[in-house]
C-alpha cells in the first residue's frame, strides 16, 4: 500500500495530522471536535447543502462548508468564532421559521439533531412573524411516515435510496420554500433497507410506524449487541423501555454493516419479549412436570445424562460460549441445528452487506464447534440416547420423533409442545437477556451483551451449563461468560488468542476465517 | 442597434448590425454578410493562437461575471486523454435581460459560429446550446442554423474540411432560472434536477458528464468572431474608459423609458446619455427614480449614482451596482419602490432550487416580510430583521442566487429607506402626488 501523505493543520488551536484529502469535519473529529452539521452524513455521498457545517479557514475569503472542504498544509481552522457560529445561527433560525414547535408529541425528541443544535447554538426566540408553511403528513410505504412539516431537506433519505440502496425510491418535489421529499410514482419504501432513513433522518420528519408514540427517547435504555436475525451478524443497539425490547438500531461497524442494518432485522425483537417463557426449573415426578430448585433440577439433569451418550438438538441463535458447553455434554454423542431460510436482500452500495438467506446468528459459529447443520433435526439420535433439547423450539415435529430418546432434557426459554414428555427443564435466558458471543458468516467473532432482565428464575445459559458440567465433574463452574470464552480459546484452534478484551465491541475473526479485504475505517463517532 | 427602434448614431453596432434584418438568419444571407470567415480563419490557426487572441483582446464574459474569457479558455488542457466540452449559456433568464434573445433570433449563425471557434480553441469537439425553454422562437432560429450549417459541413465530423469535428447541439431547457447557473446547466443538461454544484471542483476539471468543461454567455462567444477577424488591438481600443473593460456591450433597457429595447455601446459609454439620449429618457411628465443596471440581481442605483456611472464593469462597481448581464430596469417615480423590491424577492424566492437552508427558507421569508410591509402592515424591527436575513443569504450558499435576492432588498432599503418608513408609518404610496411631488 502506497504511503498515505499527512497533512498538518490547525483546528480551534489544536495540532491534527490526518491524511491527505480527509475533510475538515472529519478532521476535526479527530480532535475531539464536532462540527454541527446535517446533511453529511459519513455513509453517504457527500451534498454540501445544509450549510450548517460552515466553519471559518484563515486566508480563505468566505466560510468553508467543512463537510465539503478537504484539509490543507497548514490551514488555521476556527469552528467556534463570532463569524462561523453567526452563520450557524442563521441557519438555525432559518431551518426553525417553518418548524413546528412540536417536540413534546414528537418522536425525535431527546434524540434530535436539530433540538440538540438550536440548544447548543441557536438563537432563543425566533423573529418569523408570518405563517407557517403546511403539507400533510404521509405514509411513505414500508416502516416509513413522512412529517413534511419537519422536514430540513437535508436529502440524506434520497442519497440512501439513490446511492446505497441503488433504488432511485424518493426526490426533492418541488422547488425554493415548498420543497418536500416526494415518492416516485409507484414506488414506496418496501424495499428491504429502506427503514435506515429513519435512522438518517437528524430530525423527526421520517418516522419508524413500528416505533411510532411507543417511548421518549430519553425513557430508553440502550445495550450494545448483535442482530440475531440471521449470519450477517450487524452490531446494532438494542434500545429497552422497562425492560421490554422496543427498538433495534444499528451500530457502526465498517466490517460488518457499516451504518445500516436491514428492515427485517431491525422488527424482529418482539420474541425476545413473549410472555410464553419457562421460569421455574422444573423436574419430572409422578404428577407429571413440577417446578423446583436449581440445585435439585441440575441433579436431576446429571443423573441423566451420567454416563450415557447425548444427543444434542441444538438451536443456532445460542452463544459460542453455550455451544462449546454443550459439546462437552454429549460424552461420544451427536449435535445438530437447523435453520430457518428466507430470501437474501443484499445492500447494492455496501459490499458484503446482506439480509442472508439462514436467518440465525451463530449458524457459523454451531457449525465451527462440532455441531451437524441438518433439516432432519433428529434423525441421527441413536436408540437410547439423552436427548437434550437446547433453545429448539421443535417447531414441526412431532413427539413422537422423540420416543426413540431414553431421557429428554429440555435447556431453553420456552417448552416446546413436543417436548413435554421431558423429565428435566433448565429455563435459561434468551438472546436479549446474556452475554456471550457469535460467530457470522465471515467467521467474525462478535460480542452481545445483556439488554433485558431474564424473568423468574431463569439464568443465563453458560451458567446453567457449567453448573451441569459441574454437577457431572467434568470441570468446575465458571462465573463470568468471558471465563467460559477464555476455556474455549484455549481448547479449540480457531478461537486461539481472542478474548473479551481483544474482540471488544467491533469483534475480530476466527484465526482460520477466510480473509477478508480491509476496508476503510469509519471515523470516531461517526454516526 | 437600438432595436426596434432605428439606429442611434451614437451606438457601435459590432455584434447587432443585422438585428431585424431577415436575410440575416439564413446561412446565404449570413455568409454575404462575412459569416463563417472567422470560423474559417480560426481553423487555420492553433488552438493556443486563438485563446491568445482573445485573451489580448480584453474580453470578458457577458453572463454576468465579467471573468476574462481568453484565461477561462487557457484553463482546458490540451492533451489530458479526455473529452472536452463547450456549454453556450443561452438560459437567459435574469429578469429585465433579453440580449441573448435578439442575438439568436437575429443572427442564430453568429452563434453557431461563436460556438465552433469556442469549441476549437477549449479542444472540444462537441458544443452544447442550453437554451432557455420559454424561448420558442429563438430555439427554431438556432434549430434551423444548426441544421443548415451540419448541411453545408460547416459544423460535423469535418467541419470546413478542416478534419476537425465539431459538433453542435441545441438543448431546450424546461423552464427553471437556476439553470442559468453554470454547474446546475450542467445537471440540467445530464438530465438531472437543475441543482448548483458545489465547487470545487470547477468545470474546466469536472464539468457535463465530469469532462472539463468552458461555459460561456452567447454574446461572449459571439463576440470572438470579430475579434478574430478583426484583430485584439481593434477590440481592445473600442474602449472609453478602464482598459480592463474592452469591446462593446449589448445592453437591454426596459422599464419607464421612452425607447426600451436593446443597444450595443462601447464599454465606458456615459450612463446620463444613455438613458437620456438613446433611450429617449423619462416619460412625459416623469422623473427617473432608480435604475438597476444589471438585471434583477445587482443593488439598485439612485440616479445620483445611475448618472455618474460610466457604462463598463468598473464603473458600475464604482457607482455602487455591477455590469451585470446589462439588463437596465429603469424605474421612475410612479413606482412604489417597496412593491418592485417586493417583486423581485418573490421572484427568486419562486425560482429558488431550495437546496441550501438560507437560499430556501430566507428568499421567502423576505417575500413575506416585504410584501407584509407592502400592504401597510410593517414594522420598524423588519427593516433590521430584513437586512439581517439578507447578510445570512449572502456569501454562505452554493450559488449565488441567494445572494441575488439580498442584494437589491439591502440596497433598496438602505438607499430608499423613506419609502420603507412612509409605508410603515401608515402613510400609503400615491404614484399620481408621488410623481407631482
Amino acid at each position: 500500500m502506497a504511503e498515505t501523505k499527512m497533512v498538518n493543520l490547525t483546528i480551534e488551536g489544536r495540532p491534527v495530522s490526518v491524511a491527505e484529502g480527509t475533510t475538515i469535519l472529519e478532521a476535526a473529529k479527530t480532535a475531539g471536535i464536532l462540527i454541527p452539521h446535517y446533511c453529511y452524513h459519513p455513509g453517504l455521498p457527500i451534498a454540501g447543502l445544509c450549510r450548517m457545517c460552515l466553519v471559518e479557514v484563515e486566508k480563505a475569503p468566505k466560510l468553508a462548508p467543512s463537510c465539503a472542504t478537504t484539509v490543507a498544509e497548514g490551514q488555521v481552522v476556527h469552528v467556534h468564532s463570532d463569524k462561523s457560529l453567526d452563520a450557524r445561527k442563521g441557519v438555525l433560525e432559518m431551518l426553525l421559521i417553518n418548524h413546528p414547535l412540536d417536540c413534546p408529541i414528537c418522536d425525535q425528541s431527546g434524540e434530535c439533531e436539530l433540538q440538540d443544535y438550536t440548544y447548543q447554538e441557536g438563537r432563543s426566540d425566533s423573529r418569523y412573524r408570518e405563517p407557517k408553511r403546511f403539507n400533510p403528513a404521509e405514509d411513505f410505504g414500508g416502516d416509513v411516515i413522512y412529517v413534511p412539516n419537519r422536514c430540513i431537506l437535508c436529502t440524506r433519505c434520497v442519497r440512501f435510496m439513490d446511492d446505497v440502496a441503488h433504488e432511485s425510491t424518493l426526490n426533492v418535489s418541488e422547488r425554493g420554500d415548498r420543497a418536500l421529499i416526494g415518492k416516485f410514482e409507484g414506488k414506496d419504501m418496501t424495499h428491504p433497507w429502506a427503514a435506515n432513513v429513519v435512522d438518517l433522518c437528524p430530525v423527526g420528519a421520517l418516522l419508524s410506524k413500528d416505533f411510532l408514540n411507543k417511548a421518549r427517547a430519553w425513557e430508553l435504555d440502550r445495550t450494545a449487541s448483535i442482530c440475531p436475525n440471521c449470519t450477517q451478524g450487524c452490531n446494532v443497539i438494542m434500545e429497552t423501555r422497562e425492560n421490554q425490547v422496543v427498538r433495534m438500531r444499528p451500530r457502526p461497524n465498517e466490517n460488518v454493516n457499516a451504518f445500516f442494518m436491514c428492515d427485517w432485522g431491525r422488527l424482529n425483537y418482539r420474541w425476545m419479549n413473549e410472555k410464553n417463557r419457562v421460569e421455574r426449573p422444573m423436574v419430572r415426578s409422578n404428577n407429571g412436570l413440577a417446578p423446583t430448585s436449581w440445585e435439585a433440577a441440575i441433579s436431576a439433569a446429571a443423573r441423566a445424562l451420567n454416563g450415557k451418550k447425548a444427543f444434542v438438538a441444538a438451536s443456532p441463535m445460542l452463544s459460542n460460549e453455550s455451544l462449546f458447553l454443550l459439546t462437552q455434554l454429549m460424552q461420544g454423542g451427536n449435535g445438530t441445528f437447523r435453520v430457518t431460510e428466507g430470501e437474501e436482500a443484499p445492500l447494492p452500495g455496501v459490499e458484503d452487506l446482506a439480509l442472508r438467506r439462514e436467518r440465525a446468528a451463530n449458524v457459523y459459529g454451531a457449525e465451527s464447534l462440532g455441531f451437524k447443520k441438518t433439516k432432519d433435526l433428529l434423525g441421527g439420535m441413536g436408540q437410547g440416547d439423552v436427548l437434550v433439547i437446547a433453545g429448539e423450539d421443535l417447531a414441526g415435529i412431532d413427539a413422537s420423533a422423540l420416543s426413540r430418546a431414553s431421557e429428554i432434557i429440555v435447556i431453553s426459554s420456552v417448552l416446546p409442545e413436543a417436548a413435554t414428555k421431558a423429565s428435566v427443564v433448565l429455563p435459561i435466558a434468551n438472546f436479549s437477556e446474556e452475554e456471550g458471543t457469535v460467530t457470522n458468516l465471515r467467521g467474525r467473532v462478535q460480542r452481545f451483551t445483556q439488554a433485558r432482565q431474564a424473568p423468574g428464575e431463569t439464568r443465563p445459559s453458560w451458567l446453567v451449563l457449567g453448573d451441569l458440567l459441574g454437577a457431572l465433574g467434568q470441570q468446575s463452574s465458571f462465573f463470568l461468560p468471558s471465563e467460559v470464552f477464555a476455556k474455549l480459546a484455549s481448547t479449540n484452534k480457531s478461537f486461539a488468542g481472542l478474548s473479551y478484551d481483544t474482540i471488544g465491541f467491533k469483534g475480530l475473526p476466527l484465526v482460520d476465517a477466510p480473509p477478508t479485504k480491509p476496508k476503510a475505517s469509519i471515523p470516531v463517532g461517526a454516526a | 442597434m437600438g432595436f426596434p427602434h432605428h439606429p442611434n448614431p451614437r451606438e457601435t453596432t459590432v455584434l447587432s448590425q443585422h438585428f431585424g434584418d431577415a436575410e440575416a438568419r439564413t446561412l446565404d444571407g449570413w455568409k454575404k454578410r462575412g459569416g463563417y470567415k472567422a470560423l474559417e480563419k480560426a481553423l487555420g490557426m492553433q488552438p493556443a493562437e486563438i485563446v491568445n487572441v482573445v485573451k489580448e483582446s480584453g474580453l470578458r464574459g457577458r453572463g454576468g461575471a465579467g471573468f476574462p474569457t481568453g484565461v477561462k479558455w487557457s484553463f482546458m488542457k490540451p492533451g489530458d486523454g479526455k473529452p472536452h466540452y463547450l456549454c453556450c449559456n443561452a438560459d437567459e433568464s435574469e429578469p429585465g435581460t433579453f440580449k441573448d434573445r435578439e442575438l439568436m433570433r437575429w443572427t442564430p449563425h453568429a452563434l453557431v459560429e461563436g460556438c465552433a471557434i469556442g469549441a476549437y480553441a477549449i479542444g472540444a469537439e462537441t458544443a452544447y446550446v442550453y437554451i432557455r425553454g420559454e424561448f420558442t422562437e429563438p430555439l427554431y432560429w438556432m434549430e434551423k442554423a444548426v441544421e443548415e450549417a451540419y448541411a453545408a459541413g460547416i459544423i460535423g465530423k469535418n467541419a470546413m474540411g478542416s478534419g476537425k469535428r465539431i459538433d453542435v447541439h441545441v438543448h431546450k431547457g424546461a423552464g427553471a432560472y437556476i439553470c442559468g447557473e453554470e454547474t446546475a446547466l450542467m445537471e440540467s443538461l445530464e438530465g438531472r434536477r437543475g441543482n448548483p454544484r458545489i465547487k470545487p471542483p470547477f468545470p474546466a476539471v469536472s464539468g457535463v458528464f465530469g469532462m472539463p468543461t468552458t461555459i460561456n454567455n452567447v454574446e461572449t462567444l459571439i463576440a470572438a468572431a470579430p475579434i478574430l477577424l478583426n484583430g485584439a488591438d481593434w477590440y481592445k481600443k473600442m474602449s472609453l474608459s478602464s482598459p480592463k473593460s474592452t469591446g462593446t456591450k449589448l445592453f437591454s433597457v426596459c422599464g419607464n423609458v421612452v425607447r426600451p429595447g436593446t443597444y450595443e455601446v462601447v464599454m465606458g459609454f456615459p450612463f446620463k446619455e444613455f438613458l437620456y439620449d438613446l433611450c429617449g429618457g423619462p416619460l412625459h411628465g416623469r422623473k427617473f427614480k432608480a435604475v438597476i443596471p444589471g438585471g434583477a440581481s445587482v443593488p439598485i442605483q439612485t440616479m445620483d449614482e445611475a448618472e455618474a456611472t460610466l457604462m463598463d464593469y468598473e464603473g458600475f462597481v464604482a457607482q455602487g451596482s455591477m455590469l451585470g448581464s446589462g439588463g437596465v430596469i429603469v424605474i421612475d417615480d410612479a413606482q412604489p419602490m417597496v412593491t418592485v423590491i417586493a417583486r423581485i424577492a418573490r421572484f427568486f424566492a419562486h425560482e429558488s432550487c431550495g437546496q441550501c437552508t438560507q437560499c430556501r427558507e430566507g428568499t421567502a421569508w423576505t417575500t413575506k416580510i416585504l410584501e407584509r410591509i407592502r400592504d401597510g402592515e410593517g414594522t420598524v424591527e423588519d427593516l433590521d430583521t430584513l437586512i439581517d436575513i439578507g447578510e445570512q443569504m449572502t456569501g454562505k450558499t452554493i450559488c449565488v442566487l441567494s445572494d441575488s435576492c439580498a442584494v437589491p432588498v439591502i440596497s433598496g432599503i438602505k438607499k430608499f429607506r423613506g419609502e420603507f418608513e412612509a409605508l410603515i408609518q401608515g402613510r400609503r404610496f400615491h404614484p399620481v402626488t408621488a410623481a407631482v411631488a
